[in-house]
């Protein structure tokens, strides 16, 4: 299939929309399919060779904080041209709301085409949406894909009809290898965390308590914990005799990530509630690093009832203690779960996810022409 | 002598008296002032908000921006007071991205009615840049007249409250408008 992809926001920026767009892409090519992305990027930046750039985006306040989109006539005619060379059998535009070039590709199209939505919007966005021009561009679409549960009921309220769920994938290969940061994990263990540090519900007093119960009896033990918060804040917490044990490294790049995962012997996720996944948890389960985590329905099901790793009464620091001391001590167990880990973490790869796209390409395509520059 | 004295006493009491209702006649007008300016101001923000959607509405832009001007001006006409000043603004980025798009004065060359929007739009900024201006320059005027010992130990404003300058990017600085 010939599949022209529109990204709303520039390419060169990171961005969950964007990675999602890149990670699909990757995937629908690697099942045989041909891909064209085109999205905001600078002529002269390299760019992957199915990336088509439409030109610098421009940073305009859109609700009220500033957003890099394209538009105007530049934008409009790099559009046009991209769909009249394309010859696509289907149109796949991400956030087609967001006035920049997904919706653009939509007014200039006719064919099939489908649309992503990643973000639950609020309402006031949607009152747009009320907008003929808007409204006209919206009609064409032919089939709608919601990344989450929020997305797909404010997309059904605020624009009716319905939209298939499918969740972003992992990209099990990028985590699968790295090199461990320069001396970890090291002898006495180590106990990983990734996430928002003053975020309660992501679960962090609840390691810090379980490390103060760990630490005394387990000399080398240390922590290493990546996100984005205020790390001398967190490490206050901490019993001053320990504090040295536990390295808190703010904010790190996506490929630093990685090697945080590769950089622990067990990897913990205390979250108290609020996922609706765990992205992160599958992610170090696509790194094959054995995993404790709380029991919350979201971890229960990802990590298949805890076959694919420990689970804990969620928001109990002595059960979190005695599950990874459990695992700390028994390298046979953690072999196990990581095996278990990696097969378990297979079915949310984006080789699946983009199978379940494709076959909503294959729906939309059925009795309509190709995609075409609109008369 | 003693009623001479008192007489003198009692004229130049009443000279004090007739300067300082004076001064605080001169503080009300100022405050009128003020007031009148910033009606003034409210309707050139009011009549670029509505040229503005004018030309969002028009068919004459992309829908993108078309979308991107539309949701500027709707949230200046529904912003309270407080942040009147920063949607402002961002109606005047949002405007100035739209007429610094490469290729927009060319594209809407010639097009039925398109130049004439686009000079509404020109002419409402250019009024809001003015009226701010002027605004602001009574409203400097009032508060040093406010600060004066006088006007404060006789309290001679009353209770007119206390003007204050409105602060916003009004510039669109495409070479037509004010720059």
């Amino acid at each position: 299939m010939r599949i022209g992809i529109a990204c709303p926001y520039s390419w060169d920026v990171p961005g969950g929309v964007q990675q999602h767009i890149r990670d699909l892409a990757e995937a629908l090519i690697g099942l045989g399919h041909e891909v064209s992305v085109i999205a905001p990027a600078d002529d002269d930046k390299p760019l992957p060779d199915y990336v088509v750039p439409a030109g610098k985006a421009m940073p305009v306040p859109y609700n009220g904080s500033v957003a890099r989109l394209a538009f105007g006539p530049l934008s409009v005619s790099r559009v046009r041209r991209w769909v009249k060379d394309g010859n696509f059998d289907v149109l796949h535009v991400h956030e087609p709301a967001v006035p920049s070039l997904s919706l653009l590709a939509c007014w200039v199209a006719t064919g099939p085409i489908v649309a992503t939505v990643h973000t639950a919007m609020p309402r006031s966005r949607w009152l747009l949406a009320a907008q003929p021009v808007l409204r006209s561009a919206l009609e064409k679409i032919n089939g709608r894909i919601a990344v989450s549960e929020a997305a797909r009921t404010t997309l059904v309220e605020h624009l009716g009809g319905d939209a298939v769920l499918i969740p972003n994938g992992v990209a099990t290969k990028r985590y699968r290898h790295a090199e461990p940061l320069t001396g970890w994990p090291g002898q006495g263990g180590a106990i990983g965390f990734l996430g928002r540090m003053d975020e309660p519900r992501k679960g962090l007093p609840v390691l810090l308590k379980a490390f103060e119960i760990l630490a005394p009896e387990r000399d080398g033990l240390r922590l290493l914990i990546a996100g984005p918060g205020d790390a001398d804040e967190q490490s206050q917490k901490l019993p001053a005799g320990i504090r040295d044990r536990a390295l808190f490294l703010g904010e790190v790049t996506e490929e630093d990530k990685i090697r945080v995962l590769h950089s622990v012997d067990v990897f913990c996720s205390p979250n108290t509630g609020g996922e609706s996944f765990g992205i992160v948890t599958a992610e170090a389960m696509a790194a094959g690093v054995p995993i404790v985590a709380s029991d919350i329905d979201a971890f229960r099901q990802v990590l298949r009832g805890g076959r694919a790793g420990e689970l804990f009464a969620a928001g109990d620091p002595a059960a979190l203690a005695a599950a990874a001391a459990r695992l700390l001590d028994d390298p046979a167990r953690r072999a196990e779960l990581s095996v278990a880990a990696l097969a378990a973490v297979a079915s949310y790869d984006w080789e699946v996810v983009a199978r379940d796209v494709a076959s909503v390409y294959e729906t939309v395509v059925l009795g309509r022409p190709i995609v075409e520059v609109a008369q | 002598m003693t009623w001479t004295l008192i007489v003198i006493a009692l004229f130049v009491v009443l000279l004090f008296v007739v300067y300082v209702s004076w001064r605080a006649g001169r503080l009300d007008r100022m405050h009128n002032r003020v007031e009148a300016a910033r009606t003034s101001l409210d309707l050139a923000m009011v009549r670029r908000s509505s040229s503005a959607y004018e030309l969002a509405s028009s068919g004459l832009l992309d829908p993108a921006n078309s979308v991107l001007l539309a949701s500027a001006v709707r949230r200046a006409k529904d912003a309270d007071q407080a942040e009147r000043d920063l949607a402002e603004s961002d109606l005047t980025r949002a405007l100035r991205a739209t007429f610094s798009q490469p290729g927009f004065r060319t594209e809407l060359d010639g097009v039925d009615g398109a130049t004439e929007l686009v000079a509404e739009v020109d002419a409402a900024a250019q009024q809001v840049f003015i009226a701010r201006k002027f605004y602001n320059d009574v409203a400097a005027r009032t508060m040093d007249a406010r600060r004066r010992p006088l006007a404060r130990v006789f309290r001679l404003s009353g209770n007119a409250p206390q003007p204050e300058f409105f602060e916003m990017d009004d510039s669109l600085g495409n070479g037509s408008g004010p720059g």
